[in-house]
């Protein structure tokens, strides 16, 4: 494995730093001009949520002189590139060309785009550290970046010194020496680091996850206010993506960022000054409506390719009327979805609801954090516990729908409330419930899908501009989904059971106790 | 990975020059190369710049108690890389000597390298000895460097049958003229007619040339200090032949 290089920043200015490197190695070592000077524009890529970057990786689009590559690097070094001629960002990374880094991202990336975090202007000169052989055992690069993204800014000089393999030592010496001159600081952050810290940013500062640090003794209304601002946060860090349309997944972290709102609202309404739940309750419930009908599209969209692939009785081309049906629906929907988003009611609501939030003031009375969580999740475990003991074979689907939302408000207040919990115990409950709203997810995605098959077939009729073998295509589509739906509906009991285990409920009571706060 | 080998049983006929200066094209070409100076005199190790020097010696390298991968130096050209020499090869000999099939050592030893490295280059010490023969069975392709004389012919002979005797694989001998003296009418004429004659001898002849020489001052490989001499050119001819001869030696992405 690869040593990685000493990495220094250079902050004299009166100095060019070749020349200080010089004086700091003479007379052991000396620098020759290497490879000619160069300037290149550097592009550092990643997904909205930082996939690459919280898996270790960096990926980089580095162009000049007419040369575009893409630069994957790996957390020991490892490098995959691929030539980038032309690609023009966001891009999926279906959209890259085929290869071992395309291959390596897919996975990873999955439905997300990538997107530039950061551009630089870099000018790179090399030079070699030699002995006294005049071998080079050293490679110094001294590289000043000026930055165009997040922020413009010059940044200051950033010296490398990589040994020629097996020169390791003489590289360590060398860097020894770099170390103690004036104006040399040792331990450059990692350039896209340096770049994000000149706009007062760092990778990986977005994650759809609730990250909320909360004091267990704390007023539980600060508790809420504290969450509910963080979703906050999330929510109109998705607008923009939403509205430009980057990816699928900034509207489905929208729309559970309002979700999440909701049930907050729902679950721990009280706790908030009298009124204010009530006030903001029906502009939440009507920006998680907007959302519906574009996400609901999304989804069809998303599992097209696996669906018309599966089809047995038809081939995908029968279904490409009804996919372009889905696309023209889906840009009508975002077409609406989008103007409101812009619409003064929009704004109203977000910028009223975050100086209500910021303007909360603990109560002179009132439960701890710890208290409340411990109340919130008990009850809302019980209500799904009642619901579910209560679904038999033959009861109804929506039966099932209710007690999916009632999981879902189970597992939010889980998470609002992850640091009062021990984080082993957490990620049991976790478990347990995400494995039967999996089951019960499957089911009402199925049947809304098939619900939406019936009425965009009705439609499609009507319009008198469908062949017999997309509606037949759709008919084997609509199929194989309740195959799914009905295969979901008989796991569901077992998956209950499990659930409401004896020694599940006692884990999720032990959680819902809390700490001893 | 390729393994080419420069072998001659007579001394002072270029083999190091050959050996450093078709590492240094086939490494410019794209290819990932290794040069392993067995020679104990570190000829190739003196003209890299690198100290003749490699930890635990020979006998480290030839019973396998460390690594080849961790004797290896970076040389200052991208994509080669060098095996150094160590005064203990002298004993090469002797340790094969000691091991069991010691024919087939050397070839045990390079394959792990195999993904490292397009080629390896071996740099070989004159004479026919246990090593030369441990050599010639890991090599895929084998240069000769002749001097046109009636004698050198006889060697290369002596060593076409030898290989001929081997079981299993047998490396491709290109014999190719070196050290050629244009004035002298002889060398003139056995440098031309041979290659017409005999398929086993490249068509490109290495004159002697004082910028060949020049590689012992300058410490670098010839088209890397004088990449527009007649000696370059006459370098990359013979390359040109070895690639001619080995498909997969024609630059990245080629290696099956």
């Amino acid at each position: 494995m690869s040593v990685p290089p000493h990495n220094f920043v250079y902050t004299d200015g009166d100095q060019h730093a070749a020349e200080a490197v010089q004086e700091a190695l003479a007379p052991r070592f000396s620098v020759v001009a290497g490879r000619r000077s160069r300037t290149v524009r550097r592009t550092w890529l990643d997904t909205f949520d930082w996939r690459l970057y919280r898996a270790g990786l960096t990926l980089e689009q580095v162009t000049g002189h007419g040369h575009g590559e893409l630069v994957l690097t790996g957390a020991a070094g490892e490098r995959i590139t691929a030539a980038a001629n032309g690609t023009r960002w966001p891009a999926l990374a279906d959209d890259l060309p085929d290869g071992p880094l395309r291959a390596r991202l897919e996975g990873l990336t999955s439905v997300r785009a990538l997107l530039p975090a950061a551009r630089v202007a870099s000018t790179v000169s090399e030079f070699r550290l030699c002995n006294a052989d005049e071998k080079t055992v050293a490679w110094l690069t001294v590289d000043h970046m000026l930055a165009a993204q997040p922020a413009t800014a010059d940044l200051p000089t950033r010296l490398s010194v990589t040994a020629v393999r097996g020169y390791q030592a003489q590289a360590d010496r060398i860097a020894q020496c770099l170390a103690t001159e004036p104006g040399v600081t040792p331990g450059a952050l990692p350039p896209l680091d340096a770049v994000l810290a000149t706009a007062g940013r760092a990778p990986g500062e977005y994650s759809g996850k609730i990250d909320v640090e909360l004091d267990p003794a704390m007023p539980a209304r600060m508790a809420l206010a504290a969450v509910l601002l963080q979703l906050l946060d999330t929510l109109e860090a998705n607008v923009p993506g939403t509205v430009r349309d980057i990816d699928t997944e900034f509207l489905h972290d929208l729309r559970v960022a309002v979700r999440r709102t909701r049930t907050a609202l729902k679950l721990g309404g009280d706790l908030l000054p009298a009124g204010l739940a009530d006030e903001y309750r029906p502009g939440f419930k009507w920006l998680g409506d907007l959302t519906t009908p574009t996400r609901d599209l999304d989804v069809h969209l998303l599992s097209f390719a696996a669906d018309a692939a599966a089809l047995t009785s038809a081939g995908p081309a029968d279904l490409a009327p009804f996919h372009d049906y889905l696309t023209r629906r889906r840009a009508l929907e975002r077409r609406r979805l989008t103007r409101a988003l812009r619409s003064a009611r929009f704004t109203a609501l977000i910028s009223g609801w975050r100086s209500a939030l910021t303007g909360l003031t603990p109560p002179r009375h009132g439960p701890t954090a710890a208290r409340a969580a411990a109340a919130i999740i008990r009850r809302a475990h019980r209500r799904v516990l009642t619901l579910g003991g209560a679904i038999t074979d033959d009861s109804p689907a929506e039966n099932l729908h209710d007690l999916r939302k009632r999981c879902k408000e189970l597992r939010y207040a889980l998470e609002f409330f992850a640091s009062l919990h021990d984080p082993a115990a957490q990620r049991q409950a976790v478990r347990e419930l995400k494995a039967l709203q999996d089951v019960l997810g499957t089911f009402q995605d199925c049947q809304v899908q098939q619900q939406e098959i019936r009425v965009i077939a009705a439609d499609m009729m009507a319009s008198h501009d469908v062949p017999a073998t997309a509606l037949l295509a759709m008919g084997d589509l609509s199929a194989q989904i309740g195959r799914r739906e009905r295969k979901a509906r008989s796991e569901f009991a077992a998956r209950f059971a499990d659930f409401a285990s004896r020694p599940a409920q006692a884990r999720f009571r032990a959680l819902a106790l809390g700490p001893s706060a | 990975m390729k393994i080419l080998a420069t072998c001659n049983i007579k001394g002072g006929v270029g083999k190091t020059a050959t050996a450093v200066n078709l590492s240094y094209l086939a490494a410019r070409d794209g290819l990932r190369v290794l040069l392993a100076d067995l020679d104990p005199q570190a000829a190739a190790t003196y003209l890299l710049r690198v100290r003749p020097r490699v930890k635990g010696g020979g006998k480290a390298l030839i019973q396998g108690s460390r690594e080849i991968d961790a004797a290896i130096k970076g040389t200052d050209f991208d994509n080669l890389d060098l095996l150094p020499a160590d005064f203990t090869f002298r004993n090469l000999d002797l340790l094969l000597d000691a091991t069991r099939k010691p024919t087939r050592r050397l070839a045990r030893l390079l394959r792990p390298l195999g993904g490292e490295y397009d080629l390896v280059f071996l740099d070989c010490p004159p004479g026919i000895s246990l090593l030369s023969e441990s050599v010639l069975h890991a090599a895929d392709i084998v240069l000769v460097p002749l001097i046109p004389t009636t004698l050198s012919l006889r060697t290369l002979d002596q060593l076409t049958e030898f290989i001929g005797g081997f079981d299993g694989q047998q490396p491709k001998v290109l014999a190719f003229f070196s050290m050629i003296d244009r004035r002298k009418r002889l060398h003139k004429e056995i440098a031309e007619r041979l290659p017409a004659e005999r398929k086993d001898v490249a068509t490109t002849a290495i004159p002697a040339l004082s910028m060949i020489e020049q590689m012992a001052v300058q410490r670098a490989p010839v088209a890397a200090f004088a990449p527009r001499s007649a000696a370059t050119r006459a370098y990359a001819g013979l390359w040109a032949e070895v690639k001619a001869r080995e498909p997969l030696l024609n630059g990245p992405g080629t290696e099956g």
